[in-house]
């Protein structure tokens, strides 16, 4: 500010303001630096009393994360060779195999990355129609379309549950890629239309006089001046599918089970291992906070559901 | 280069029907265009819907697919209104509503008022605060039971280094008075950032002129505080408790995880009340009709409280 302005807070308001907020943003992220921390700490550490706060960093959440193990039996316990082999070898442990981690990861990329491109690639031909043509009973549909979402995910889960069963589409990854297209639809059409809406439409009708087709002045003009708002929107449907755990509870078992209802299912030998419960967290969460730190500009519109403007 | 017999019905075509055939009509692309999207909502949001319906008039049970299917008309519906466990559900749903929302207002309010004070570096710690809200409610769910344990846990080891309380002699998810305010607690610490940006944004909205023009009728900061701020931010924060509102009646995935309804069924809200009768009880035509009723009932709310909205934004 190159002048100090009369309405504007003073100096020392400023600095209060400043305080109690860094006070409370290190008070809400305790909780996630605690995860990360518990991922790093051996299963005696994480639950000493009291929680500590110093230790020394282990791996042994994360080599649990990604394996089983069964106990030792006194005679077959050959010489561990590789680092995560000696971790497990020290508690007494042997290594049998991989753990389903690493698939329900996969599980969670694949109907992530699937629903998102369907959602947005639709999303943005519906909202190009709402925005510039004279789509009858408009203001209807586009209700309609909001109204979807209030439905809460249980109500709507019966009969698709049914439908999937009947369908041969319960447990597959394509169920859960259209199913989560659906449910994302709703916003990446209002998220969209909100785009395309302030493009100027001058752009086109230039392009049309210079002899584009319909088609080709979407995809040449309108496509390129939209695709900060489309991969807004994408990065936000991407978050809805990765964080999603009502439907892949219910309607997901083996094959395409997602990450979110696989990691409360993490269990230790004796208790809870929350080491690798915490690491599993970790590796899950980690993907959206950078996200929402590197693009926290473009991330607002998103959150406020289009109805914020700037 | 020959003209080809293609070439010449090409430049004899006159342009007008050369365009037409070379783009589609606007109202066939504007149909091409909507029409993925309305059937794909038609087929997994109306179709669903219109099923749950029919099947709220039957006793049928998901379970046994081949059992005999009767219509049962209204009595779904009449039983559910008299049950009284029913209502113990939507009254654990209202105190979650209730309180949720108003530590959020409040809480989301204050944090943007702070921040819209423009201090340095406070981009960097909004987007902080944002992050719970972006995680997934389910995995951090799943970790706030072990925050919330009584002899490890570091809430409980926090509010006894704080109270002088023992750490061991409460159980947030354990203890029946306590349960209801765990939820609650991790469901503010997770949405407040929500309500905290759209209040931003309403803050950001009133024109700076509007309060020079206060400063020049020497209107107090506290009288500026309860005309100019209060009434312009209030449509933008009824929004946001509209939008968490319709969230929280729906809330499943980080409650289920938390408390899973218990203890009792201290904290079983709606949809994991729901939940239990549709999936684990498989009593389908019953709580196809706890369905209808619950998403009526979230329509009509939804419908007078954008109707009251409506009327703040027009004063």
């Amino acid at each position: 500010m190159s002048t100090a302005s009369v309405t504007g807070p003073s100096a020392r308001l400023k600095w209060i303001a400043g305080v109690l907020v860094v006070v409370y943003a290190l008070i809400t992220l305790m909780p996630l630096l605690w995860i990360m921390a518990t991922g790093f700490k051996t299963s005696s550490d994480a639950i000493a009393y009291p929680p500590k706060v110093l230790f020394e960093p282990s791996l042994e959440g994360y080599v649990n994360l990604f394996t089983t193990q069964t106990r030792q039996v006194a005679g077959q316990v050959s010489t561990p060779e590789t680092w995560y082999e000696r971790i497990v070898h020290d508690k007494g442990m042997v290594i049998t195999g991989p753990s389903r981690y690493g698939e329900r990861f996969m599980n969670s990329v694949i109907i992530g990355f699937g629903s998102t491109f369907l959602s947005v690639f639709l999303g943005t031909l519906a909202a190009y129609a709402f925005s510039r043509y004279r789509v009858p009973l408009k203001d209807d549909l586009m209700f309609f379309i909001l109204s979807t979402r209030m439905m809460p995910p249980i109500a709507v889960a019966i009969p698709i549950f049914l439908m999937f069963r009947s369908l041969g589409l319960s447990d597959t990854h394509a169920g859960m890629i259209l199913l989560y297209t659906a449910v994302n639809l709703s916003l990446a059409v209002w998220l969209l239309k909100g785009f395309i809406d302030e493009i100027p439409r001058e752009y086109e009708e230039a392009a049309l006089i210079d002899g584009y087709t319909r088609f080709q002045a979407f995809r040449k003009v309108v496509l390129p001046q939209a695709a900060t708002g489309i991969a807004s929107t994408a990065i936000f449907c991407l978050i809805f599918a990765w964080n999603e755990y009502a439907f892949a509870v219910l309607l997901t078992s083996g094959t395409a089970q997602t990450a979110p209802p696989f990691i409360p299912t993490i269990i230790g030998v004796g208790g809870r291992d929350w080491p690798a419960v915490a690491a599993g967290a970790t590796i899950f969460l980690m993907p959206v906070m950078v996200f929402t730190i590197l693009l926290r500009k473009h991330l607002l519109r998103g959150i406020t559901f289009g109805a914020v403007r700037k | 280069m020959p003209e080809t017999a293609m070439d010449r019905a090409a430049s004899a075509t006159p342009p007008g029907i050369a365009r037409r055939v070379r783009g589609l009509s606007d109202r066939a692309i504007a149909w091409l265009f909507v029409a993925p999207t309305i059937f794909l909502l038609l087929a997994i949001n109306i179709f669903p819907l219109i099923w749950t319906i029919r099947l709220s008039f039957t006793n049928f049970r998901a379970n046994r697919p081949n059992a005999d299917v009767e219509w049962v008309g209204l009595r779904n519906y009449q039983r559910i209104l008299s049950d009284p466990e029913i209502w113990q559900t939507m009254q654990a749903t209202a105190h979650f509503l209730f309180w949720t929302l108003f530590f959020q207002v409040l809480i989301g309010f204050a944090l943007a008022w702070l921040i819209n004070a423009k201090f340095r570096s406070s981009n960097f710690w909004t987007t902080v605060i944002v992050l719970p809200m972006m995680l997934s409610p389910a995995v951090v769910g799943n970790f706030w039971t072990f925050l919330y344990q009584p002899q490890i846990g570091l809430f409980n080891y926090v509010v006894a280094f704080v109270s002088g309380a023992d750490p061991t002699s409460f159980s947030m998810i354990g203890d029946v008075p306590l349960a209801p305010w765990a939820i609650v607690i991790v469901d503010t610490w997770m949405w407040t950032p929500f309500v905290m940006l759209i209040c931003l944004a309403g803050l950001r909205s009133i024109p700076e002129s509007i309060y020079e023009a206060a400063e020049c009728d020497r209107a107090s900061k506290w009288r500026q505080f309860w005309t100019i701020t209060v009434p312009m931010v209030l449509p933008f924060l009824m929004l946001a408790v509209l939008f968490r509102g319709i969230e929280n009646f729906k809330m499943f995935d980080l409650v289920v995880q938390l408390t899973g309804g218990g203890p009792g069924s201290t904290t079983e809200l709606t949809s994991i009340n729901l939940k239990r009768e549709a999936f684990e009880k498989w009593r389908t035509g019953y709580a196809s009709a706890y369905a209808v009723i619950l998403f009526v009932t979230v329509f009509g709310l939804a419908s007078i409280y954008v109707k009251a909205l409506n009327k703040v934004k027009e004063r």
